[in-house]
């Protein structure tokens, strides 16, 4: 099907399936009850689920396969929305012009970039590649202003001149980003007994868009192109005494793995037409680096399953605080209430980003292959039998 | 011929802590071959226990004192440190006024056990680990330490001044025989470069003059073969460690009045730090304190009003273009060796 | 005229003369073995001959052409492939896709965007590569990961590897180093068996003399950098000066 074999296919399924369920799937909780700040079935979560993926799918493309570990993939992101808001600032309101300006403009700064970058391997191009992030950071702030309207952020102003389409509204007020005439804000709510399930234009746009993404990096994987990728990571002075000049693969990779990011980004200022510096900023980079891994590199669905888990939890983590943990442990003696509140206290709130790179750090020492690793590792413990078959399985794979 | 003297002053003490920094992620590098992305974070807590122990002197008490009055008609509250009633008020205030000079002290124990702590319970493990999960997990390391300073002591930054005896500037260009005024120079920045000439000097003397010193850098140049000796690496890597991460911790307790000390000034410095060592050449500690220096002052002169007015914003991003520059013309830096850390 | 003309060829390092003037005819689809005591120079010039290094004088022609100044994979594509000391074979990949990467390099040249099409749906490959395999026993071992094979089955993919994308001249350092006798015997068999299947001219370096008297047709001794003798492997048995260069050596030592 789609010229994928049936394992790829199957799992192209899987992702279509819960991208489209998504709104029932995340929202397992009745609205009122006390269990619904669990829940994750709101549209700009959502579209943040979908849009990292994409984000991480496409960085998944350059460490995955050639283990060119890029700590600067934020700047694409960032260049990303702020191509997307000119273009609805020039343009027009319609997404699409957006998103694919911002795929190129993401492209070629990458081309940039990866074309210098690239000169270097290992430790040297993860600081280069840094550096030029760190780089388009503070020119972003200071003297592109113009461009980037430094730190207040790009946004729309009543004064857009928009060439397809109109300054203001009727109303007076800023046009809203549409995909012909579909707005993309708007969202149908489905009231089922105590449950309320939301459905989201931009959402669906931004899944579909995360479908097309992950199908092509399915393609990408299976293709002599992404075997040549693997065989970069593992040998490259192999690969030039087989004829083959790395420098060419490495870049299409880094380039596209770019537009993915551009693409995440294009799709973040089509949600909400703003766009700031600090998407650019090496902690954002980190946080790709963090779901991929996460998820597992060089996995087809790791970078997706990272992505989700990261943000879900940064959503309920976030939420949490101290007044929430002291409502958790009351029933507990005072003393070991107050014990247990101090502790988890550091890793809420605020305090997100401490459990982010604590989970970074045991990530990488346990589990460097990621949750899928985790889950194989759990399926063979409580499938031994499963196990024996899975193997000749696996084995008569490859050569299909 | 003024504004040019000026410029290099004002790169100097910038320069220094680029070169602190990127002299202990080389020593790092070399003996260990890991990358360390938490550098950074060291060099911050380093500014960090220069705060903690102004805050500890400055730990008050209160006394009513009944014959003064505030201005709502109550008795006024003093505040009185309790270094100043332990050591007598003169003696107690001096403390105070000292304490960044004393965190030096009070840092380089703390420091070294911090980079035990590391080098033991986590870098240790990876040496056998690609570099990509080294950046990797102490990446996540610095995040950690970064994230904790800031639950601690909040985002903003935290004024730490130097002793009121360098406060104030000296006018350099009066001694030059330029017109007065033209060249002033805060003391304390005076204090700076002249304190990493210092160490940086002590570290080069330790590493010449000394058998570990010897040893270290006989395994920077080749660390297979000093395995082969027999030597027992490992306890001299940790001690390395150490070693690096009291020269990042100095490098902060110092840096502490110039830049008021916050949660992310470490990896603001890192990012640089690696540039200049990139620059200077991988493993090798001469090019990084020189890069160090060149960085700085190139950086200071970027600064420079005629300069911005003809390439604006060139001083936000001279370093990194420096770099590219140096990269493409020189791959190995200013003074890399070739071999030394190609992957 | 042979396939392979080295004229000429010096290099230093600082102040080591590595290889002094080096003057060597490889003839078309001969056998030709370089020997010498460590340091002579070998892996210089074979590295010299893979533009791994450039000569700082002379030239090196490969049927006709100069491969100065091209670099390895510019070379590779000329007709050179090389067989490395310790096997460099894709580790993470299977047997399967290591033979498929060189039969790809043939096909499409250095580089091609070839990102869409599955690479099971390359029939033409896959049956090269398969040919390959079965020709040099290793089809039963397809699905394997390359790294989890043993050292003699690692050289003969790496050899396979390189059959794979037919060259002219097949390069081979040291090719039994650290091998035991048995898997020796074993390399030198599949050698011989390679040579009389096909058309093409070996240099190999060796310091293993019953490989080299039971394969080579032509023998270069090289002593400090610079050739002592050449000619056929029974002149060269016993040859005074050969014995001076090792013996000397020894002596010395």
């Amino acid at each position: 099907m789609l010229g994928l074999n049936k394992k790829d296919a199957t799992l192209l399924g899987v992702v279509a399936v819960l991208v489209i369920f998504a709104p029932f799937i995340l929202n397992p909780f009745p609205a009122d009850s006390a269990m619904a700040q669990f829940n994750a079935g709101y549209p700009d979560l959502m579209q943040r689920f979908v849009i990292f993926g994409i984000f991480a799918v496409g960085f998944n493309l350059l460490f995955g396969l050639t283990g060119y570990l890029s700590f600067g993939h934020a700047a694409f992101l960032g260049v990303g929305s702020y191509s997307a808001v000119w273009m609805f600032k020039l343009l027009s309101m319609n997404v699409i012009p957006a998103i694919l300006l911002s795929m190129v403009i993401a492209g070629l700064f990458a081309l940039l970039i990866g074309f210098i970058s690239l000169r270097r391997t290992g430790i040297y191009f993860s600081i280069l590649t840094l550096a030029f992030a760190e780089m388009s950071f503070r020119l972003a702030y200071s003297v592109l202003t113009p461009i980037t309207n430094g730190e207040t952020g790009l946004q729309l102003t009543l004064e857009d001149p928009r060439i397809l389409g109109q300054t203001a509204t009727e109303s007076g007020g800023i046009p809203v980003t549409n995909l012909f005439g579909l707005e993309m804000r708007s969202t149908e709510v489905l009231n089922l007994g105590g449950w309320s399930f939301q459905f989201n234009n931009g959402y669906y746009m931004a899944g579909a868009l995360l479908l097309v993404a992950f199908y092509i990096s399915i393609r990408i994987f299976r293709s002599p192109f992404g075997m040549m990728l693997r065989a970069v990571k593992s040998n490259q002075q192999r690969m030039n005494y087989t004829g083959l000049n790395t420098k060419p693969y490495t870049l299409a990779a880094f380039v596209i793995s770019g537009m993915y990011a551009g693409l995440a980004g294009g799709l973040m200022a089509s949600m909400d037409p703003l766009a700031g510096a600090e998407r650019m900023q090496w902690t954002a980079s980190g946080e790709v680096v963090l779901m991929t891994i996460l998820g597992g590199a060089g996995t087809l669905i790791g970078p997706v399953l990272g992505a989700g888990f990261i943000k879900y939890f940064e959503n309920i983590f976030s939420k949490i605080n101290e007044a929430v943990l002291h409502s958790w442990f009351h029933a507990l003696p005072d003393g070991l209430e107050n014990a247990i509140v101090w502790v988890f206290e550091h890793f809420v709130g605020s305090g997100w980003h401490l459990t982010l790179g604590l989970l970074f750090m045991l990530v990488v020492t346990f589990l460097p292959g990621g949750l899928v690793e985790g889950g194989q590792r759990l399926g063979r413990l409580f499938g031994r039998k499963k196990d024996a078959e899975e193997k000749t399985a696996t084995q008569s794979t490859p050569a299909e | 011929m003024d504004a040019i003297i000026l410029q290099i002053l004002n790169g100097l003490d910038k320069g220094s802590a680029y070169a602190l920094i990127a002299l202990g992620l080389t020593l790092i590098f070399g003996t260990l071959g890991v990358v360390n992305f938490a550098h950074g974070a060291l060099f911050m807590i380093g500014a960090f226990c220069a705060v903690s122990l102004n805050k500890l002197l400055n730990l008050s008490f209160e006394t009513v004192d009944p014959t003064r009055t505030d201005f709502l008609g109550n008795p006024a509250k003093i505040k009185t440190p309790y270094v100043e009633s332990w050591f007598g008020p003169e003696f107690g205030a001096a403390l105070i006024d000292w304490s960044v000079p004393l965190a030096i002290l009070f840092s380089i124990p703390i420091m070294i056990a911090i980079g035990f702590i590391m080098e033991r319970g986590l870098i240790k493990h990876f040496y056998r680990r690609p570099h990509a999960d080294q950046i990797l997990v102490t990446f996540g390391l610095a995040i950690v330490l970064q994230e904790l300073i800031k639950h601690y002591y909040g985002a903003n930054p935290i004024q730490t001044p130097a002793p009121d005896a360098f406060r104030g500037s000296f006018d350099f260009g009066a001694i030059l025989g330029f017109d007065p005024n033209t060249i002033i120079y805060p003391y304390w920045r005076m204090i700076y470069f002249a304190f990493a000439a210092v160490v940086i000097g002590g570290v080069f003397a330790f590493l010449q003059f000394t058998t570990f010193g010897m040893v270290v850098r006989a395994g920077m140049a080749d660390r297979e073969t000093v395995g082969l000796l027999g030597i027992n690496i490992d306890k001299r890597f940790t001690i390395m460690f150490g070693l690096a991460a009291a020269v990042a911790g100095l490098a902060g307790v110092m840096y502490a009045p110039i830049n008021s000390p916050n949660y992310h000034m470490g990896m603001d410095f890192l990012v640089l730090s690696f540039v200049v060592v990139v620059v200077g050449g991988m493993g090798s500690l001469p090019g990084a304190v020189a890069a160090g220096f060149l960085l700085g002052i190139l950086e200071s002169f970027a600064s420079m009003n005629e300069i911005k007015s003809i390439l604006p914003g060139i001083d936000q991003i001279i370093i990194y273009v420096a770099a590219i520059i140096i990269l493409l013309t020189r791959p190995r830096g200013l003074l890399g060796r070739k071999g030394v850390m190609e992957d | 005229m042979g396939i392979l003309e080295v004229k000429n060829v010096g290099k230093r390092f600082g102040g080591l003369q590595a290889l002094g003037d080096v003057n060597l005819s490889v003839a078309e689809n001969s056998v030709h073995a370089i020997i010498g005591p460590n340091g002579a120079g070998k892996s210089t010039l074979l590295n010299c001959l893979v533009g791994k290094l450039i000569p700082d004088t002379g030239s090196v022609m490969f049927d006709g052409q100069s491969v100065l100044g091209r670099t390895p994979y510019e070379i590779n594509q000329m007709g050179i492939s090389r067989v490395f000391q310790t096997p460099e074979i894709f580790a993470d990949l299977t047997v399967m896709e290591n033979m498929m990467i060189p039969c790809f390099a043939k096909r499409d040249g250095a580089f091609k965007l070839n990102g869409i099409k599955s690479v099971e749906s390359e029939a033409e490959i896959r049956d090269r590569a398969e040919a390959m395999m079965e020709d040099m026993n290793l089809a039963e071992k397809r699905h394997m990961h390359a790294a989890s094979m043993s050292r003699g089955d690692k050289r003969r993919l790496e050899i396979a590897m390189c059959l794979a994308q037919e060259p002219r001249l097949l390069l081979l350092d040291e090719p039994t180093a650290g091998m035991a006798r048995a898997d020796t015997n074993n390399t030198i068999d599949l050698l011989k068996e390679i040579k009389q299947k096909r058309d093409i001219t070996i240099v190999i370096i060796e310091h293993d003399m019953h490989v080299v008297f039971s394969l080579a047709e032509r023998i270069t001794v090289l002593a400090q950098g610079t050739p002592l003798v050449e000619d056929v492997p029974s002149k060269i048995k016993g040859h005074p000066k050969v014995r001076e260069a090792y013996l000397g050596e020894t002596a010395a030592a």
